[in-house]
């Protein structure tokens, strides 16, 4: 059981270097927190693959709960917070001539 | 047994988490890898967190069971957040004029 | 009359949270249920008009059932759905496959909360993406090809005005 937890969170981590590609060379604003958004709901169910590898899920589970929670607020602050603002398009150039 | 089932239930959550994460990458334009972000949403963080939480019941105890019942309350609390912070995120991108790809 | 409906909204409020309290908490001894009762009775007395707002309980009822029954269903549209997206994601020429639309559809409900749950569901269903939405349910949907903008409002929006209907 302990070797199924363990090899499933280390697949887990390196499927999350895929969302950071995009989140790294999106070509908007919106790219990057859509990356953000899936890496932090598969960092939620990483915390409690850890959980179950220290043996200790009913603490974990509350991390992960916060942690989606944060997750949530933080994509829709961001995407309050760049509403109507420039640079979100991707040809600027070709909208501003 | 139990073991088996909910190792092949993590290991369908990691499959689907694959499909969308290829899906971020591979589709062309903005809106269309919204579509694929929502499988890792949807279906990726289902199957995952069912197979953790049949894995947390693995030897029935009051504090187990609470414990799979709390799992399963994360996955209801990203099926009602989830859509609205996909919906924040496409209203960004339609107040600030980003054009869907059509196709040629 | 109106303060009886009061104390009913404030008894169902006090008896959810506190149902959740002794979920998250896990400790059954006294002084961690009193604490939760206290917190509980606070919270439900401030917002005991927020989490409640139809003004009769058997209509809450009746939507609390319908919802058991919709959500398993919502479920299995969602498995569908995926399973129809996983060959195009994996196709060769991704871009012949494609044909990304936003069509608009309507829907007779003016319930808000039914509106609310409708376009959620559509979000939550892989293919298809709510853009816009109003009050007068006119709504945008991006849909990603020509299947799933054909399988709009269809059997979900009859399902939900169903759930909705008074």
């Amino acid at each position: 059981m302990d070797n199924l937890i363990l090899y499933s969170s280390i697949v887990l981590s390196l499927l999350m270097a895929i969302p950071l590609y995009r989140t790294v060379m999106g070509p908007t604003v919106l790219d990057r927190f859509m990356g953000v958004n899936s890496i932090g709901t598969q960092t939620t169910v990483l915390l409690i693959m850890i959980g179950f590898l220290y043996k200790r899920v009913d603490m974990f589970i509350d991390i992960a709960l916060a942690y989606a929670l944060l997750n949530f607020i933080s994509v829709l602050a961001a995407s309050r917070y760049f509403h109507k603002s420039k640079g979100l398009t991707e040809d600027m150039e070709s909208q501003d001539s | 047994m139990i073991v088996y089932i909910s190792g092949i239930l993590i290991a369908g959550g990691l499959f689907f988490f694959l499909v969308g994460s290829i899906g971020m990458i591979r589709l062309p334009d903005f809106y269309s890898r919204l579509q694929a972000a929502g499988i890792i949403d949807t279906m990726g963080l289902l199957l995952s967190m069912s197979g953790l939480a049949i894995l947390a019941l693995n030897e029935f105890t009051l504090g187990n069971f609470l414990s799979a019942l709390k799992i399963i309350f994360i996955v209801v609390f990203v099926f009602l957040t989830g859509p609205t912070a996909t919906h924040a995120i496409v209203d960004a991108g339609i107040r600030a004029g980003l054009k869907p790809w059509q196709k040629k | 009359m109106k303060t009886k409906q009061r104390i009913i909204t404030f008894c169902i409020t006090f008896s959810i949270l506190f149902l959740f309290w002794v979920i998250f908490s896990g400790k059954f001894d006294l002084f961690h249920l009193s604490l939760g009762i206290f917190s509980c009775l606070l919270v439900s007395w401030v917002t005991s008009d927020f989490l409640i707002v139809t003004s009769d309980i058997s209509r809450f009822i009746r939507l609390f059932m319908g919802f058991t029954l919709y959500i398993p269903w919502l479920i299995w549209q969602i498995v569908l759905s995926t399973i129809h997206m996983i060959p195009i994601i994996f196709s060769p020429d991704i871009h012949n496959k494609i044909n990304p639309k936003i069509i608009k559809i309507k829907s007779k409900m003016r319930d808000n909360v039914g509106l609310v749950t409708f376009a959620n569901s559509i979000t939550l269903t892989p293919g298809t993406i709510t853009v816009v939405l109003n009050t007068y349910g006119d709504m945008a949907v991006h849909a990603i090809d020509d299947e799933c903008a054909n399988s709009l409002p269809g059997d979900m929006g009859k399902k939900v005005e169903a759930l909705f209907r008074d």
